[in-house]
């Protein structure tokens, strides 16, 4: 059995933030109908510990929290080469925010290194819908592990010494910081595109059976720190900012030829600045 | 180690689908392969839905596919630059139980098929594109290799259902390449508006639907038919031509659209809506003469990689899922024989499409394509004599009817000559037979 790393990395399914829409009345973020994807960020945290098996082989853990349809963001997960897929799905688990979506997470975590011990739990920096960038020190914490945020490279780890060095994005330059294992990750849009699965790979996913685990199976000791019930945040507003004044111009013209309409955009740009009119002939007539 | 199915299906479209799910439903270990992200993001039609060829494979399917309305009222037009002259059919017995025809979204439609299909137990992969075939030494088909590490799957037999460019075919040699006069090019928007507005437009209630076929100067001149089809909150608006006729004329179909569009039959219909999707797509119009081969040792081809579209009378998909259904049958029995999956085996699926209406129809037709192709006069000069005669005729303005009939007569002699005007009857008359 190879001694590779234990890793565990935390996905979470989105909606396609390109083509999502505010509902006009409520405010919120209007779900039905739009495609869902695997948060990027995480996709750069699944490649990560894809790349550290490569090296050193151990075990990749793509976990999850969310209602049964995120078992396909699972399933595409495994398609990419995870060897293992866990969806905590359970109504408890509804309506949760950061702290409580970490206490969740952390619980299923646990009972995960429960059969062997999790050498490293990488997340994404933060998802494209909350935006928070707090489940995976929530995780760090709750764990007691040390914790490695806006890592942008992991050059070197040595499991003998239970040692991990990683490149760290701050502001102004990068940090290059060792620390011990075990420890917690969150993983920036880096070098490290995920990777394209093998054919026994999306075979392997396709037929896989995800476990899901519900509060109970994951071990969680305290439902009133789950779901809506052990969340804090309250949302007090919600509101769409207001849209700027309107200040295109829609150029057009009478015959709707691409040359005519070219003209009038150039005329139009001339009456808003004439000075253009120098410089454009200067470039041109250098040309 | 390489795996081994029973069957692979290229393809997740009406033609790949069908096959998979017959099989699958038989018991067959299958293996469907689609290249899109999902089955029905790269697929693009009309789209019209015919009831019959889906009961066929799925009898109750009106109970849970995603189905816009169905269609009561067809409408043939022939257009000049500023009229139209047509028949409207409409029938209220087109409100049945079970309706005939639907529009549908393909997006949807094929994302809900593709459940089904999964649901009888065929494995799909999507995302994953066959780059090409495995044969044994004797050149047996006896698998796919696919573009991703270790992409090599075997299979008793291969169902080439990749569409209308049948890249897998084509590389193999299975097919020659498509003929620029046999394929048209098809472009389309898909405008929203609300519900209730193009229930005022086309006076419709509940899930009633409309069909608009048009033909006539709209093509510039070239071999092409333009349409426009009601869902529930949009509606689809296309025209297509023949890739030679675009080749030649150096029109863009995008300019063709707009223009159609712009037509004073189209504008009203299509007024205040949101145009929020453009796809474009081919469509194998060479009838009858261009299917190719459609089986051999260890493979058949169904669909529109088969080039079975009935371009005549706007049909495809039907002919896909049927094509696909008769390719599954046909191998479910051989393997219900323990018979091998050779060309002489494999022929039974070519004799079954020659006794379906799929290449009976097509056959009907054989000649169409070819006359189309060749004699423009019937996309140019009739739609504009039938609109000016009509215009004529309805005119009034003190001009004796008689000497009406007399300009229209002429107008159609001066055009086509009386040898001109009896050979079009002659050759219209050999195409439908």
């Amino acid at each position: 059995m190879s001694q590779g790393p234990n890793m565990v990395v935390c996905i979470k399914q989105v909606p396609d933030s390109a083509q999502i829409s505010v509902h006009p009345v409520t405010n919120t973020i209007m779900r039905q109908g739009v495609p869902t994807i695997i948060n990027p960020y995480d996709l750069f945290a699944l490649e990560a510990a894809l790349k550290l098996r490569d090296q050193l082989g151990g075990k990749v853990t793509v976990l999850t929290m969310g209602p049964p349809m995120a078992a396909s963001a699972l399933r595409k997960a495994l398609g990419h080469g995870a060897d293992d897929a866990i969806l905590l799905s359970d109504r408890f688990f509804a309506g949760a925010d950061t702290l409580a979506t970490s206490y969740a997470l952390t619980a299923a975590i646990n009972k995960i290194g429960a059969e062997r011990p999790v050498d490293i739990v990488f997340t994404g920096k933060q998802t494209i819908d909350g935006d928070t960038a707090q489940v995976g020190p929530g995780i760090a914490r709750r764990m007691g592990l040390n914790q490695l945020t806006y890592v942008s490279a992991i050059p070197s780890i040595d499991l003998e010494a239970g040692e991990i060095s990683v490149h760290r994005r701050a502001e102004g330059g990068v940090q290059v910081l060792k620390t011990k294992l075990p420890c917690l990750i969150t993983m920036l849009e880096a070098t490290n595109e995920l990777r394209r699965g093998s054919l026994p790979d999306v075979l392997r996913a396709e037929r896989a059976e995800i476990k899901v685990w519900n509060a109970e199976a994951a071990g969680v000791e305290d439902l009133g720190k789950c779901g809506m019930k052990g969340s804090p945040t309250k949302v007090s507003k919600v509101f769409a900012p207001k849209p700027r004044a309107e200040k295109a111009k829609m150029i057009t013209a009478e015959d709707g030829a691409p040359a005519s309409v070219a003209a009038a955009a150039v005329e139009t740009l001339l009456d808003a600045d004439p000075r253009l009119l120098s410089v454009l002939t200067k470039q041109t007539t250098v040309a | 180690m390489t795996e081994h199915f029973d069957a692979i299906v290229v393809g997740a479209g009406p033609a790949g689908n069908s096959a998979a799910l017959v099989m699958a439903r038989a018991g067959l270990s299958v293996l469907q392969i689609e290249r899109g992200e999902y089955p029905g993001a790269k697929n693009v039609q009309g789209a019209i839905l015919y009831a019959n060829a889906v009961e066929q494979v799925i009898p109750d399917f009106r109970d849970s596919a995603p189905l816009e309305r169905h269609i009561i009222e067809q409408r043939m037009w022939m257009l000049d630059d500023h009229a139209y002259v047509g028949s409207h059919f409409r029938s209220d017995t087109f409100n049945e139980q079970r309706p005939n025809r639907y529009t549908i979204i393909r997006a949807q439609f094929d994302k809900w098929f593709s459940g089904k299909v999964k649901e009888a137990g065929a494995l799909l992969i999507c995302e994953t594109t066959v780059t090409g075939l495995l044969r044994d030494k004797k050149g047996k088909v006896i698998g796919v290799k696919v573009d991703r590490d270790d992409g090599e799957v075997t299979a008793d037999v291969v169902v080439l259902a990749d569409g209308v460019n049948a890249l897998v075919g084509s590389r193999a040699g299975l097919r020659p390449e498509l003929k620029p006069q046999e394929v048209a090019l098809g472009v389309k928007e898909t405008i929203f508006m609300p519900r209730e507005t193009i229930d005022a437009r086309f006076n419709l209630k509940g899930n009633e639907g409309v069909v608009i076929e048009a033909a006539g100067s709209i093509t510039a001149g070239m071999t092409g038919t333009g349409f426009l089809y009601t869902n529930g909150d949009s509606l689809s608006v296309g025209i297509g031509c023949l890739i030679s006729d675009f080749a030649k004329s150096q029109v863009r179909p995008y300019f063709l659209l707009e223009r159609f569009k712009q037509h004073p039959a189209i504008a009203p219909l299509i007024a205040g809506g949101e145009p929020k999707e453009y796809a474009a797509h081919m469509l194998p119009e060479g009838g009858y003469n261009a299917v190719p081969q459609v089986h051999g040792d260890g493979w058949v081809m169904a669909g529109d990689a088969a080039q079975l579209l009935n371009a005549m009378h706007r049909e495809g998909s039907n002919l896909a899922m049927t094509s696909g259904r008769l390719a599954a049958e046909t191998i479910v029995a051989a393997k219900k024989e323990g018979k091998p999956m050779t060309a002489a085996t494999l022929k039974a699926y070519r004799k079954a499409l020659e006794d379906s209406f799929v290449l009976r129809d097509l056959k009907k037709y054989r000649r169409l394509p070819k006359i189309l192709e060749t004699n423009k006069h019937f996309f140019t000069d009739y739609p504009r004599l039938l609109t000016n005669a009509a215009e004529t005729m309805l005119r009034v303005d003190g001009v004796p009817k008689r000497d009406k009939e007399r300009a229209i007569m002429g107008s159609f002699r001066s055009t086509r000559k009386l040898r001109g005007l009896m050979t079009d009857l002659v050759k219209l008359g050999r195409a439908w037979r």
